[in-house]
């Protein structure tokens, strides 16, 4: 398996985040109250999973609502963007009704955190993820990930040279 | 810094700023005026360039602005529109933006109808998507010779960084 080395990785900062190359860990989250999304319901595309410490945070609701503006520049990777917090599941509606993001936000509450720990992405101190990204391949194989210090914003560069990278591969096949 | 952009300054002078905005954006409206005095306060030194970034959802106003400010670019007065725009953040409905061209002595029939049709609507994308994939990570964000400035965004932390000399 190929793997990006190019831009950085997670160990840096002495983060266990999944690194590139490792299975990504299926989860099912409640997306709204009465709905239910899995990782798994993606195989075959892209995926994006951005952890993010709360809504309602001044820059946890620049960088969804900055992913909420790109919503078109990851649908030309044919690529799903799921945000995933520790909120629960009807925070998470009021957060995207009042930010009109047209994503699904996943409520990593009950057990607080299991998914995040699951991705090696929990602040046990704070209670909450680290600001935490993976792009995923359509095997279901973690191709990139990256930790943000927590209180800036990653942006989107990374996700979507990812992205690129990952589209010149298939092609290749 | 490319042909494509509106620059002002030479575009040779040693110090560059680029700034990603969006008229609607309350932030972007609080540095407008940060630039004009680093302009003042560098004269030739600095060359200043902005390119769009509307975050629309957000700002349902953005969009038809960035166009407008592209639109009045087409008959050589973008600074003059742009400048207009964020002294006005919150007149910003297709009637306010036909006056402002009106103001300006432009054909403001021609503007609104490519502000309608969508005529400059690549552009600002085109300055999106570059923003997206250079790390622009919300509005404003200045890139200082390339280089995205993360620090806080006042005359004296911008002059600083731009000159290199502590504040």
């Amino acid at each position: 398996m190929k793997t990006s080395s190019t831009r950085p990785q997670v160990h840096g900062n002495g983060s266990t985040a999944f690194p590139a190359g490792t299975p990504a860990p299926d989860f099912a989250l409640k997306s709204t109250p009465d709905q239910i999304v899995r990782l798994s319901d993606f195989r075959g595309r892209l995926v994006v999973v951005a952890f993010y410490p709360a809504d309602w945070s001044p820059v946890c609701g620049d960088q969804m609502g900055l992913y909420n503006e790109l919503l078109s520049e990851f649908q030309e990777f044919n690529a799903e963007l799921l945000g995933i917090s520790v909120d629960g599941a009807w925070c998470h509606t009021a957060f995207c009704h009042d930010r009109k993001l047209h994503f699904p936000l996943l409520a990593d509450f009950e057990p607080k955190g299991e998914v995040a720990r699951l991705y090696g992405v929990y602040r046990a101190g704070d209670g909450t993820s680290e600001r935490a990204l993976f792009v995923i391949n359509p095997h279901g194989v973690i191709h990139w990930s990256y930790v943000s210090p927590v209180g800036v914003n990653p942006g989107a560069e990374g996700i979507l040279s990812a992205l690129q990278e990952l589209q010149g591969q298939e092609g290749e096949k | 810094m490319p042909e494509r952009d509106h620059i002002q300054g030479p575009i040779d002078a040693p110090m560059r700023l680029v700034e990603y905005g969006d008229y609607e954006c309350p932030y972007c409206g609080q540095a407008y005026p940060v630039v004009k005095e680093l302009q003042k306060r560098l004269g030739k030194r600095l060359c200043f360039a902005f390119r769009n970034f509307p975050l629309v959802n957000s700002h349902p106003h953005a969009q038809h602005a960035a166009e407008a400010a592209e639109a009045a670019a087409a008959q050589g007065q973008f600074w003059e529109m742009h400048d207009l725009l964020y002294e006005n953040q919150d007149s910003l409905e297709d009637e306010d933006i036909a006056r402002f061209a009106s103001a300006l002595g432009l054909d403001s029939q021609r503007l609104m109808s490519e502000v309608r049709a969508g005529a400059h609507m690549p552009r600002v994308r085109e300055d999106f998507r570059s923003g997206a994939r250079n790390g622009v990570n919300g509005t404003p964000s200045f890139f200082i010779d390339g280089v995205r400035y993360d620090g806080m965004t006042g005359v004296e932390e911008l002059l600083a960084a731009l000159t290199g000399e502590p504040v």
